[in-house]
C-alpha cells in the first residue's frame, strides 16, 4: 500500500503541470511556455526542497511537530545573505554569477547551521517542547538579527539583499535555478542513499547506537542536506513556513510508513503538488497571486495547532 | 536590597537624560528648547509609558494563564488588535482615534479570549506548550491580517503597527499613552486578586474571589494596554516576557511590590532600545522594536535555559 502512493503522486503532479502549462495557452507559445516552464521548475524544486528536508529534519529531531522554517534555518539564510553584502559590498556580490554565487551561500549555510542546529539537537534532545520552543525564539533572534543589519546597510546594497530574498516565482534567474536544481538532486540523492539509516536513526539515539548506527554522524550528515534544500527554497522565493509541515505531515499520513525510501520522495511529491496546485488556483483562477504563501501559513499553522492539541489530549 | 532603589531610578533618570540629549538634530543651535518641548520630551515619555504598559500587560497575562512564559505578544492579542484596526480603516476610515482605539481594544479582548480557550485545552504540565500555541495563534491571526491587507491593498498600513518605532512620536501625537499610567494605578490597587489568580481557578475560588470577573477585569486591561500601545506606537515584541521576568528573579514574587519595578523596568528596556536604535547609525534611527526584538529573543534563550528544571516538568 505504502509504496503503490508514490506512482500516484507523480502522476498527478505531472498532470497538475501539464494543465499549469497549458491552461489557455495561447500565441506566442515559445514565450509563454518558457515563461511557465521556468515558473513551474521553480515551484517544483521549492515545495520538493521543502518536503524533504522537513522529513528528514523531524526525523533527527525526533520529532513531528518541528520543521526547519519553525526553527529558523530560512532565517539564518537571509542573516547569511545580508552579511554576504555587508561584507563583499554590493557591487561585488553583484558581480558573482547567479549560480556561483548561489552555490557559496548554500555551503555557508550548510557550515553554519550544522553547527548552531547540531549543538541544539544534542543539548536538548530529551526535552522536545523546550527544544522547538529553543528553535522559534532562535528563529526570531536571526529574523531581528537579519533586520537589524539590513536596517545598518547602504540602501543600494539593500537592494542587492532585497532581490536576492523577495525573489518570486515571477522572476526567477535562470542560472540559479539551473544551479538550486542539480543541489537539489544531489541532496536528494544522497538522502535517499542514506535512507535505511534514517529508519534506524529514528529510533532514537540510544537504540540507533546499540544497532550499530554511528548516530552522530547521521545527524550531522542530514543537518547538512537540510541546510542544502533550505538554502534551494529560500534562494528561490523565500520562506514559507509551514509548507514543510503540510507536506511532511500529509506524507506520513498517506503512506504510514517509517519508511525514508518512501517517506522521502511522497513529501517532495506533495510539497510539489501544494505548491504547483496553489499557483496553478491563485494565479489562474482566482487572479491574483502572491496571497498563496499567506494562504499556505494560514492552513499549515491550523494544522500544527491541531496536532499540538491533539497530542495534549492522548 | 533596598539599596538597588535609588541606584534603578538614578540609571532611568541618566537614561531619561540621555535620550533628551540624542537625535538627529542638536539641541545647541537656535530652537533646543522648541525641539524639547515638541519632540523629545514626547519621545521619552512615550517610550517609557509603552514599555511601562507591556510589561504590566505581561505579568498579568502570565497570571491568568499561570505561566511565565507567555506575554501579550505569544496570545495572538497585538494581531488581533491588528485585525480590528484593519476593519476600522476598511469601514470607516476617518474614525477619530478614540474610536479606533476603542475597537482595537475590543478586538484584542475578543483574540485574548480565543487564547484563553484554546489555553484551556493545552495539558499544563509542561510550561513550553502553552507559548508555542499562542505562537502560532498568533501566527494564524496575523496570517488573516497580512491577506486581507493584501487584498486590500493596505500593506503598507500594516508595517507601521507591526513594528513598533518612535520616530513619528510628536506632542499631540502620544498623549493617550498617559492612560498607561492611569491603568497601572487601577492594577496596582487590584493587585492582590491579580496575585490569587495566578494560584488557579480552586485555589482562587477557595479563596473567596470571583475568578470569571477578576480574570475579565485583568484580560480587559491587557487588551486596553495592548491596544493603547499598538495604535500610538506600534507593537513591541518580547517586553512583557523580559521585564517581568527579570524583575522576579531579582525581587522574587511580591507582586504588589514589584509592579513599580516592573512597570518602570519595562520602560527602561524600551527606551534603551530607542536609544541604541538612535545611535547605532546616526544620524539614521532602528526602530526600536526591531533592537529589542534582538535583545529580547536573546534574554528568552536564556530564561529558557537557566530556569531550573523540575523534576519531571
Amino acid at each position: 500500500m505504502a509504496d503503490r502512493c508514490v506512482p500516484w503522486l507523480v502522476l498527478a503532479l505531472v498532470v497538475l503541470s501539464v494543465g499549469f502549462l497549458a491552461w489557455h495557452l495561447r500565441a506566442p507559445y515559445g514565450f509563454i511556455l518558457e515563461l511557465r516552464g521556468t515558473k513551474l521548475a521553480a515551484l517544483i524544486c521549492v515545495g520538493a526542497a521543502t518536503g524533504a528536508a522537513t522529513i528528514l529534519f523531524q526525523t533527527v529531531a525526533m520529532n513531528r511537530l518541528l520543521t526547519p522554517g519553525i526553527v529558523g534555518f530560512d532565517a539564518l539564510f537571509v542573516l547569511l545573505q545580508t552579511l554576504l553584502v555587508v561584507s563583499l559590498g554590493g557591487v561585488g556580490v553583484a558581480q558573482l554569477p547567479g549560480a556561483l554565487r548561489f552555490v557559496v551561500e548554500a555551503l555557508v549555510l550548510m557550515a553554519a547551521a550544522t553547527a548552531l542546529f547540531g549543538v541544539l539537537l544534542r543539548r536538548d534532545a530529551s526535552d522536545v517542547t523546550r527544544m522547538i520552543l529553543t528553535g522559534v525564539v532562535l528563529g526570531v533572534l536571526l529574523r531581528g538579527l537579519a533586520s537589524v543589519v539590513q536596517r545598518m546597510m547602504d540602501p543600494s546594497e539593500f537592494a542587492v539583499v532585497q532581490q536576492a530574498m523577495f525573489a518570486s516565482f515571477g522572476r526567477v534567474d535562470v542560472g540559479q535555478l539551473v544551479a538550486a536544481a542539480l543541489v537539489l538532486l544531489a541532496a536528494l540523492g544522497w538522502a535517499m542513499r542514506m535512507a535505511p539509516a534514517l529508519d534506524v536513526a529514528g529510533l532514537g539515539r540510544g537504540t540507533a547506537r546499540g544497532l550499530g548506527l554511528n548516530h552522530d554522524r547521521v545527524v550531522m550528515i542530514s543537518l547538512m542536506l537540510v541546510a542544502a534544500m533550505i538554502s534551494v527554497s529560500t534562494a528561490l522565493v523565500g520562506p514559507i513556513t509551514f509548507l514543510g509541515l503540510l507536506a511532511a505531515s500529509l506524507a506520513r499520513h498517506l503512506t504510514d510508513t517509517h519508511r525514508h525510501t518512501v517517506l522521502i520522495p511522497a513529501a517532495a511529491l506533495i510539497g510539489a503538488l501544494i505548491l504547483v496546485a496553489g499557483q496553478f488556483v491563485f494565479e489562474r483562477l482566482l487572479g491574483s497571486q502572491s496571497a498563496l504563501a499567506v494562504v499556505v501559513e494560514l492552513f499549515g499553522g491550523l494544522l500544527f495547532l491541531w496536532l499540538v492539541l491533539r497530542k495534549g489530549k492522548r | 536590597m533596598r539599596a538597588a532603589w535609588p541606584l534603578f531610578l538614578a540609571a532611568l533618570a541618566g537614561l531619561s537624560l540621555l535620550s533628551l540629549m540624542i537625535g538627529a538634530a542638536s539641541l545647541s543651535d537656535g530652537d533646543g528648547g522648541w525641539l524639547l518641548m515638541v519632540s523629545r520630551i514626547p519621545r521619552t515619555a512615550a517610550a517609557l509609558l509603552a514599555g511601562a504598559g507591556l510589561a504590566l500587560a505581561g505579568v498579568v497575562v502570565q497570571q491568568v494563564v499561570q505561566n511565565r512564559l507567555v506575554e501579550p505578544s505569544l496570545t495572538g492579542t497585538p494581531e488581533a488588535a491588528m485585525l480590528g484596526l484593519l476593519a476600522v480603516t476598511l469601514v470607516a476610515p476617518g474614525m477619530a482615534i478614540a474610536g479606533k482605539m476603542l475597537i482595537a481594544a475590543a478586538a484584542a479582548l475578543v483574540g485574548m479570549a480565543g487564547f484563553i480557550a484554546l489555553s484551556e485545552r493545552v495539558p499544563r504540565s509542561d510550561p513550553m506548550l502553552l507559548p508555542i500555541v499562542g505562537l502560532v495563534y498568533g501566527g494564524i491571526l496575523g496570517a488573516i491580517g497580512v491577506w486581507a491587507a493584501w487584498l486590500t491593498d493596505l500593506m503598507q498600513y500594516l508595517g507601521t503597527w507591526q513594528l513598533g518605532e518612535f520616530s513619528g512620536v510628536m506632542i499631540g501625537r502620544y498623549e493617550w499613552l498617559w492612560a498607561v499610567a492611569l491603568l497601572a494605578v487601577l492594577l496596582w490597587v487590584v493587585a492582590d486578586r491579580i496575585t490569587i489568580l495566578g494560584l488557579g481557578e480552586a485555589q482562587a475560588r477557595s479563596l473567596g474571589l470571583n475568578y470569571t470577573q477578576t480574570r475579565g477585569l485583568g484580560l480587559v486591561i491587557v487588551s486596553v494596554l495592548t491596544a493603547l500601545v499598538m495604535v500610538t506606537v506600534g507593537a513591541f515584541p518580547f517586553v512583557g516576557l523580559v521585564a517581568p521576568n527579570l524583575v522576579s528573579r531579582w525581587r522574587g514574587d511580591n507582586l504588589r511590590a514589584n509592579l513599580p519595578l516592573i512597570a518602570l523596568g519595562g520602560g527602561f528596556l524600551v527606551l534603551a532600545a530607542d536609544v541604541i536604535g538612535r545611535v547605532i547609525r546616526y544620524p539614521f534611527e532602528i526602530p526600536a522594536a526591531t533592537v529589542f526584538g534582538v535583545f529580547g529573543a536573546a534574554v528568552f534563550l536564556w530564561l529558557l535555559h537557566a530556569a531550573p528544571r523540575r523534576a519531571n516538568g
